[in-house]
């Protein structure tokens, strides 16, 4: 490269650097930067109406999986702790499963109308997607109650006469997180089938290819890198849940964003609440490097 | 003669990439593009040609190496201030402006009081004959009308040289035709000096004064287009403008003795001695009767009828195949079968010697 | 005969399903909104529409207080996060790829793979030093909060518009005596500006959204709509919360039907 090429270069480099600065610092102050004192507040010792005493302590980790006894200070694994974990990522995993079920052939379904009408079912699944979280979950609030429609439509009918109580148990907040979280599984899913190309099915039912075979063996394989998005779209939202989980499962069903917010109202526990937070950072990290590695081995096959 | 010279480049050299893996895309290359004149570089895609364009427009500077307007070193001036213009490939007409906004532009970005671009557009409009579509959306236009909206819009500045970067490579072959004759009646009739890129040869041979004819980012040839394909300097220029016959053989005595044993007196021959090249267009191949006088025999091998010619596929003694083109009679028959022996003899002053 | 026809892209079962999968999506919404007009206190029955509820909505100064709280940090948070994403996208777009760019980017999208309560946690930390040690208690700490996490939503757009975005219109403008300032304002901004508008519009929406980050980052008094609507959450939900929901629904659609016209492709 000449000195005058070589110059050129270097002021490219620089603006785009000097275009980004506003955006970088933005997110460094207000989104990233505060990440790291979460993470420093976490190996500090808990303040008596809240907040911090800037005294280092190992408490808040010991804190996230052991209880400490009221009456001798011994060390037990707190159960309630264990608990909210695994209704955490049991529920999490349940709806990105369910969502996977139900998401991918409604992907499908968008992905091969007609342009015309294509446009109008993919605006239809965008709706729900940008509508505010709080007034889904209001929404099937109003459908899984006691007085909500399923129990009064079953009622009606005849089929019981109590309702079911759905509310406030396991079972709604996974229903919930269902509903509120398809829309984040099928538009990902959406634009990877939507660049199929359906000749390929023509391909493998001409070379004798059952229609199981063919969604096994042609279709999943292609899509893949969608699959794998939406399912992470939908995953680390949903372990991260805190609306869902407070309207539908009360107070008792707490996920461990519930949890982590307890630490910062009625716990006045700070750094346990930090140190539960980097928890959940780092489980999401590992599921995002995860899905780094399974959608760039899709590219290669595609 | 330095007045006469409106562009010049000086050991241009491209190189992209950097170390081990850079290219380079232009390789020491010098040039000298006459004021008026319509100059074409020609040449297979990746020769080079549409970096040389660019790095006179500016849009590239060169890796070393001098480009020089009326004799002033512009090197290391950006586009905007080169009194350069372009018409490009994909026309890069501007959607959210109309056709006389788009010529106007720019005028506009040179600072010319309102009254004179208004006037000089209206000019442009009648001169590209698109005075009614003044102020529809370039997107609304056909492709041989939003061609001439870009022609309309790089001379609307009244630039010293114009540079077109295959222009016509998006239209269909009947229009083609028509705005090959219409670009050389703006080049007339403006007297701005034409740079035309293409990798047509027909294009180029149609159009130009001079053509360059580039490969591999060195120019091969300079010449008018008469002289270019009558007298290809090396076997590249030879295959790539027009079809040709090469036929080996050994230069001695004035003459060269083909393989298949034949003797032919070829111009070029003179003082050579050793292994040659002997080059021979297929209309300047005859035929005649098998066992005339002074003539190759050879056997027809097969007849492809092509409209206004039919190509004669032959075979000389030694397998040696030749082309030869014939103008189809008025019946369509060429009068030939398959396996006929012929006698083909080459017309006069026609075959030429190449060095390999 | 029946026409059955082969149809190499139909499976079994997966029409039906995703049929089901709308009904399921817009029934509990439809019943909301219904349940908005209805003028009995359960959604359980209907006992004659009424606009009352909207009313009683309207009335509400607490409402009131909330909605132009929302509405004035959505705007703000808009306008920043796109201004700074589309001053990125420009520098991050249509370049030969430079040490760290891939930096940048993954900085930009990381709200997106930072799950919410997270954030929230973090920021409760940090802006409550701050709020300590300069005793500023204001509406800033949420305007900054939203035009941060908005940055990959308005990014987004603006930059898949740059990427379509035929790059020869701009050398084609140098060509032609433009500046690069001149260029910028009078070919880039204007082809620029429908994904701009998309940009700044989903940002929009995402801000007026927010629920969990501003719950935790605001002071006393600064709700917002979605926390007031959160904390007026009971055993039963108050048809004057439908009410606004509603209203919020059909904001949305208004504003997604306007970013999907913007953004459409030309035939």
């Amino acid at each position: 490269m000449s000195a005058n090429e070589e110059a050129a270069r270097h002021r490219e480099v620089r603006n785009a650097w000097a275009l980004s600065a506003p955006a970088l610092i933005l997110l460094l102050v207000a989104a990233i930067g505060p990440l790291f004192i979460m993470l420093v507040y976490s190996f500090l010792t808990p303040g008596q109406y809240g907040n911090v005493e800037w005294k280092f302590s190992w408490d808040a980790w010991i804190g996230t999986l052991y209880s400490r006894d009221i009456f001798d200070g011994t060390l037990k694994l707190a159960d309630a702790h264990l608990t909210i974990f695994w209704r955490s990522v049991k529920l999490s995993l349940l709806t990105t499963i369910i969502t996977f079920i139900v998401g991918f052939p409604t992907a499908w379904f968008i992905a091969t109308r007609s342009p015309r009408s294509r446009a109008l079912w993919l605006f239809l699944i965008t709706i729900p997607f940008w509508t505010n979280l709080l007034i889904r979950t209001f929404a099937i609030n109003e459908i899984i109650r006691n007085e909500g429609l399923i129990n009064s439509v079953l009622m009606w009918m005849g089929v019981i006469d109590q309702p079911i109580n759905m509310i406030y148990t396991d079972t709604a907040v996974f229903v919930g997180m269902t509903y509120v979280y398809l829309p984040l599984m099928v538009l990902p899913l959406f634009a990877s089938i939507d660049r199929f190309d359906m000749r390929l099915l023509e391909a493998g039912y001409d070379l004798y290819a059952s229609r199981w075979q063919v969604l096994r063996r042609v279709i999943v394989p292609i899509v893949r890198p969608g699959i794998v998005a939406g399912s992470i779209l939908v995953f680390i939202p949903a372990l991260g849940a805190y609306v869902t989980p407070r309207i539908l499962g009360g107070g008792k069903n707490m996920m461990i964003g519930n949890f982590i917010e307890l630490q910062f109202g009625q716990g006045r526990n700070w750094p346990l609440g930090a140190a539960l937070s980097v928890l959940l950072l780092i489980v999401v990290t590992i599921a995002l490097m995860f899905y780094v590695r399974a959608s760039t081995k899709g590219t290669n096959n595609g | 003669m330095t007045t006469d010279v409106a562009v010049e480049a000086r050991n241009a050299v491209k190189a992209f990439g950097q170390g081990e893996t850079a290219v380079r895309a232009l390789d020491d290359v010098s040039i000298q593009i006459r004021k008026a004149e319509f100059f074409t570089l020609l040449g297979p895609s990746g020769c080079g040609k549409t970096t040389l364009l660019r790095l006179i427009a500016g849009f590239e500077t060169p890796t070393s190496g001098q480009i020089l307007l009326d004799g002033k070193d512009i090197t290391n001036d950006p586009p905007n201030k080169r009194p350069v213009n372009t018409v490009f490939q994909s026309y890069a007409l501007f959607p959210h402006l109309s056709v006389a906004q788009n010529i106007a532009f720019g005028l506009e970005m040179l600072g010319r009081p309102r009254a004179e671009i208004t006037k000089t557009v209206e000019r442009m409009l009648a001169l590209v004959k698109l005075e009614a579509m003044a102020g529809r959306k370039t997107s609304q236009l056909s492709g041989g009308q939003q061609q001439r909206v870009a022609l309309a819009r790089a001379l609307a500045p009244q630039p010293k040289v114009l540079l077109l970067d295959e222009p016509l490579s998006a239209l269909d072959y009947k229009l083609r035709k028509e705005m090959q004759l219409e670009l050389k009646r703006l080049q007339t009739e403006t007297g701005i000096t034409f740079i035309f890129v293409t990798h047509d040869q027909e294009e180029a041979l149609t159009m130009s004064d001079r053509i360059a004819v580039m490969s591999a980012g060195h120019i091969q040839q300079i010449g008018g287009p008469r002289e270019i394909y009558t007298r290809p300097v090396n076997r590249f220029v030879a295959d790539f403008i027009g079809e040709t016959n090469f036929l080996s053989g050994e230069a001695g005595e004035g003459r060269v003795t083909l393989a298949s044993g034949d003797v032919v007196q070829v111009e070029g021959a003179e003082g050579r001695k050793g292994k040659v090249t002997v080059v021979i267009r297929p209309e300047q191949v005859r035929l005649a009767e098998a066992g005339a006088a002074e003539t190759i025999p050879a056997t027809v091998e097969s007849l492809v009828y092509f409209g206004t010619d039919t190509h004669c596929h032959l075979r000389l003694k030694d397998g040696t195949e030749m082309v030869a083109r014939l103008q189809s009679p008025a019946s369509g028959e060429a009068g030939l079968q398959q396996g006929q022996s012929v006698g083909l003899r080459f017309a006069p002053g026609a075959a030429r010697v190449l060095e390999d | 005969m029946a026409d059955r026809s082969f149809s190499a892209s139909r499976l079994p079962g997966f029409t039906a399903t995703a049929i089901f999968v709308f009904i399921a999506l817009y029934l509990p919404i439809l019943m909301l909104v219904i349940g908005s007009f209805n003028g009995g206190e359960s959604i359980g029955a209907w006992q004659g529409f009424t606009l009352s509820w909207f009313a009683k909505a309207w009335a509400n100064d607490h409402v009131k207080d909330a909605t132009i709280r929302s509405l004035v940090i959505a705007s703000l948070a808009a306008v920043i996060s796109t201004t700074v994403a589309t001053m990125a996208a420009i520098a991050t777009t249509r370049r030969r790829p430079f040490r760290g760019q891939t930096f940048i980017y993954l900085m930009i999208n990381q709200p997106l793979m930072v799950p919410e309560i997270v954030t929230a946690v973090a920021l409760l930390i940090f802006f409550a030093s701050i709020k300590v040690a300069t005793g500023y208690q204001g509406l800033g700490y949420l305007i900054a909060a939203h035009s941060a996490f908005c940055v990959p939503f308005a990014y987004l757009p603006i930059r898949a518009r740059l990427e379509g975005m035929d790059l020869t219109l701009e050398t084609a403008a140098a060509d032609l005596y433009a500046s690069p300032w001149l260029t910028f304002r009078r070919v880039t901004l204007p082809l620029l500006l429908p994904g701009i508008i998309a940009g700044m519009m989903l940002a929009f929406v995402t801000s007026l959204d927010d629920v969990v980050i501003t719950l935790f980052v605001k002071s006393a008094g600064q709700d917002t709509l979605p926390t007031y609507m959160l904390a007026q959450v009971r055993r039963q939900i108050s048809p004057e919360i439908y009410a606004i929901s509603t209203v919020l629904l059909a904001l949305t659609i208004v504003l997604l039907t306007l970013f999907f016209i913007l953004t459409r492709k030309k035939d």
